[in-house]
């Protein structure tokens, strides 16, 4: 007779051998280097440029993101139109984001394809024209989409608590307001294209089961152009960090409003900090995934929330530790409360074995998953890089995970869990 | 093509076995057939209420997540009008755990006041998540209550009101476990670094002697053909008017699902679609544009919806999408529009059936539409679309008299507030 009290043996996080696959370098005659994942068993791939364009290189709100989403709506010889209809009829996927650092255009098609998507590529990296009627239409579709999600507390609260964190001049604490929708010109944005695309610094990232012709095609089209590969910033011309001074704040947004979108955040070092791996450790317990401290407490026991988490942003110059919740606003106050008791208990207490494990095999199974498939390990990939890391961080940060001790935790809880460094906001 | 092997157990449970030695991984997906269309129109919201509580514990196992999360596993389950899906992916030597924990809750849940109390409480701050502290979040509720009248389709998966999740009851929640969630209304899916041997003794072990249960035998109200013009009119503070359109489409089965579907990427796939160019980018009247369907077992909408620039009338909005309407019921489309509709169809099946959870999610779902073969056949359904049938579902479809039109109108409701409670 089955006994279903009972769990079946499993094997431990300590047993899993994970295996980071490596990259092969291709560097084009221009020196942009190409990081090519041959992997997968699908015929599709993927291909990401990423540029040094992100908001820090620009000099108004607004300009990086701009030119971001505006580099296929028009070359000189094709419309916006017509490059839209070019990548969609080869069913192929083009998509670009703007972030701090960098911005990234992003291709995924079918490897029967890429031999006729590869030169438009290369035309929006070097003959983009940013026709006026285009910009205009960004101009008021920009300013009436921030409209609507103004009226959104967790939009609200997601701008404001970065702002608080790094200050609102920082590249990663600004934000777009109206005016500079409003006040976007294109001569800025063809000058920041021209300094920062067609001329730019870049990176290649490559993933799935490569065609044998690929390296070939993409020295033709991308190895002529007047390209060069990134160097790494002088840390002491990274742009200055002032957190705000007032750490607590309640904002209505909406009197109508029937939820809070609370932020709980502090300022933490990047990755190259020797505590950044050993923190994430903690964050899983504290409310980095469903069985965590904050999920179990506020959510399952409590019913305050549909979801509460906390994480550690993937920045460059400087991270944070975030705690992000939506809740009723009855209960708001009682929300925060549980979160700084949660801190107090990991500041307090050792957190005992069976949770220690469960964390870290949680953990090595998501990392596992995560490197299943061409496209996830180009992404582990591209954060490696663009933070200037390489596979022995990877490694390190198993090794962490599987070694780490209750007693090293509890240590980092007291150094980092401490209510004074933590900006608390209230959006209603 | 996807290989799959199908068996079932003496209890009635359907098991489909997807082996892919290429993954560390495996996945485990149970879907049970039942969904928001199957609830009591006094009681809306609860298969998805019913969803949160099978985390909530089970017969022999108090705790769902910790001996998962050991076991390196993440999971999660949806609700949706037609049915519910819950699905398990851990390292493969780890299967077994997965096995233990959704048979137990298979054989029965624990039934614990305490987890119905806490989660009507969640699920009452998830409705207001999405659709009351949003700007337009109350909008679906209006269109379903719009376009149908008679099939359960009416009300969201969320449920109409947010009093009838706080009126859930225990007792409700025994006699829709005991009524849905047996062995016969299920469909087992592995996939994965698995061997179909392997799940055959792991299901018969675990799932083989959970008491079959009554095949539940749906028997739905049928939605009438809606023959008028349909318009509503709102008004609430959000910053931008906005056009909802919706139009009644064939069922998941019929020919027409498939036509109906590329109509929708001729009108609103991607930036060089009909809508986006011709109202977007000449025109100049919406700064935003979809159409999309609601992709469900019954008959569907196929829906057009966007937000319109500041100062162009909702009248004039209206009327510029009825034109494009009208030129797809007049016209042929292209060969090269036709082409490349169908490369972006192969295109998205090629790149959602890369990872092993989609697949096994929709080996699942074909096996609840009658047939996991569909699976394999689809992309040629999609291929075999003419332009002649494009333009005469066209017709059906946009007919005025299967028309559902809602004007949300941006300013000061009359009354209060028009959210949905």
């Amino acid at each position: 007779m089955l006994n279903r009290t009972i769990a079946p043996p499993i094997k431990d996080a300590k047993d899993f051998n994970l295996q980071l696959p490596l990259y092969r370098k291709q560097v084009l005659s221009n020196g942009v280097e190409v990081y090519l994942i041959d992997l997968g068993t699908e015929d599709a791939l993927m291909i990401g440029w990423i540029f040094d364009a992100g908001n820090s290189h620009e000099s108004r709100n607004g300009v990086a993101a701009a030119v971001s989403a505006l580099l296929k709506n028009g070359t000189s010889t094709r419309s916006a139109f017509n490059i839209n209809e070019h990548f969609e009829y080869y069913g192929a996927y083009l998509s670009r984001a703007a972030h701090h650092e960098t911005a990234d255009i992003t291709l995924h098609c079918l490897n029967k394809h890429v031999s006729e998507l590869l030169p438009v590529v290369a035309e929006l990296i070097s003959d983009s024209v940013f026709p006026e009627e285009e910009v205009a239409i960004y101009k008021k579709n920009g300013q009436q989409r921030l409209q609507v999600n103004l009226k959104k507390s967790d939009f609200v609260a997601g701008r404001l608590i970065e702002s608080y964190l790094y200050g609102p001049e920082h590249p990663y604490g600004k934000y777009s307001r109206l005016e500079d929708l409003q006040n976007l010109q294109r001569d800025e944005l063809l000058r920041f294209y021209h300094q920062h695309y067609s001329h730019g610094a870049c990176r290649i990232i490559v993933a799935g089961k490569l065609p044998p012709t690929l390296s070939e095609e993409l020295e033709r089209y991308f190895g002529v152009l007047p390209l060069r590969a990134p160097v790494a910033p002088d840390p002491a011309a990274l742009p200055v960090i002032t957190p705000a001074t007032q750490r607590k704040y309640d904002i209505v947004n909406d009197p109508e409003g029937v939820q809070a979108s609370i932020r709980i955040a502090r300022n933490f070092p990047n990755r190259h900090h020797p505590d950044f791996q050993k923190v994430q450790v903690l964050n899983n317990v504290f409310g980095g995934f469903f069985g965590s401290r904050l999920m179990t407490n506020i959510r399952e026991d409590k019913g305050y929330t549909y979801g509460i988490h906390s994480y550690l942003l993937n920045n460059r110059q400087e991270s944070a530790l975030l705690i992000t919740t939506e809740a009723g606003k009855e209960v708001c106050r009682a929300t925060i409360e549980e979160v700084y008791k949660e801190m107090e208990l990991l500041r307090e207490e050792l957190i005992d074995e069976e949770e220690l494990a469960m964390a870290r095999n949680f953990t090595i199974g998501s990392i596992l998953g995560d490197l299943d498939g061409p496209f996830q390990v180009a992404s582990r990939w591209k954060n490696l890089l663009l933070n200037g890391l390489d596979e022995h961080y990877f490694y390190e940060g198993i090794r962490i995970v599987k070694t780490i001790t209750p007693e090293e935790l509890q240590e980092l809880a007291q150094r980092y869990l401490d209510p004074e460094a933590f900006f608390e906001l209230v959006v209603v | 093509m996807i290989q799959y092997d199908r068996f079932q157990l003496s209890n009635g449970l359907r098991v489909l076995v997807h082996e892919d030695h290429s993954t560390p991984m495996a996945v485990v997906n149970v879907l049970y057939d039942v969904g928001a269309r199957d609830e009591d129109p006094k009681k809306t919201g609860f298969a998805h209420l019913f969803e949160h509580l099978m985390f909530g514990g089970s017969v022999n196992i108090e705790d769902f997540e910790t001996p998962l999360q050991l076991a390196g596993g993440e999971n999660n389950a949806y609700t949706t009008n037609d049915f519910t899906n819950y699905y398990i992916q851990l390292p493969a030597e780890n299967i077994e755990t997965a096995f233990y924990l959704e048979s137990d809750r298979m054989l029965s849940l624990a039934f614990s006041e305490k987890s119905l109390e806490v989660q009507r409480k969640v699920v009452c701050e998830e409705f207001k998540e999405h659709y009351i502290n949003k700007p337009y979040g109350d909008v679906w509720f209006k269109m379903r209550e719009l376009a149908y009248k008679q099939h359960p389709y009416r009300w969201m998966t969320i449920g109409s009101k947010l009093s009838h999740i706080e009126d859930a009851r225990l007792e409700d929640v025994r006699q829709f476990f005991f009524k849905y969630y047996r062995p016969v209304n299920a469909i087992l899916v592995v996939a994965g670094k698995v061997k179909t041997e392997q799940v055959r003794t792991l299901a018969e072990k675990w799932f083989g002697d959970i008491p079959s249960g009554e095949k539940y035998v749906r028997n739905l109200p049928k939605e009438p053909r809606q023959q008028e013009v349909r318009k509503l009119e709102v008004t609430a503070d959000v910053p931008l008017d906005a056009l909802y359109k919706s139009y009644h489409m064939a069922s998941r089965l019929e020919q027409g699902y498939y036509v109906a579907d590329l109509i929708t990427e001729v009108l609103g796939g991607g930036g060089s679609s009909r809508l986006h160019q011709a109202l977007i980018k000449e025109k100049k009247l919406f700064s935003q544009i979809e159409c999309y369907h609601t992709g469900s077992v019954d008959e569907g909408l196929v829906v057009i919806e966007g937000k319109l620039i500041k100062g162009v009338s909702l009248e004039a909005a209206d009327k510029a999408v009825e034109e494009e309407l009208l030129k797809m019921q007049s016209e042929k489309i292209s060969e090269k529009e036709l082409t490349k509709i169908k490369n972006k169809t192969e295109s998205a099946i090629v790149f959602e059936d890369m990872s092993v959870m989609n697949r096994a999610n929709s080996l699942a779902i074909y096996e609840l539409l009658g047939d996991a073969g569909m699976m394999n056949t689809e992309l040629g359904r999609y291929q075999a679309v003419t332009a002649e049938e494009i333009l005469s579902t066209s017709r059906q479809l946009f007919d005025p008299n299967n028309s559902n039109t809602l004007y949300y109108h941006s300013g000061q409701p009359k009354g209060g507030v028009s959210h949905a409670q």
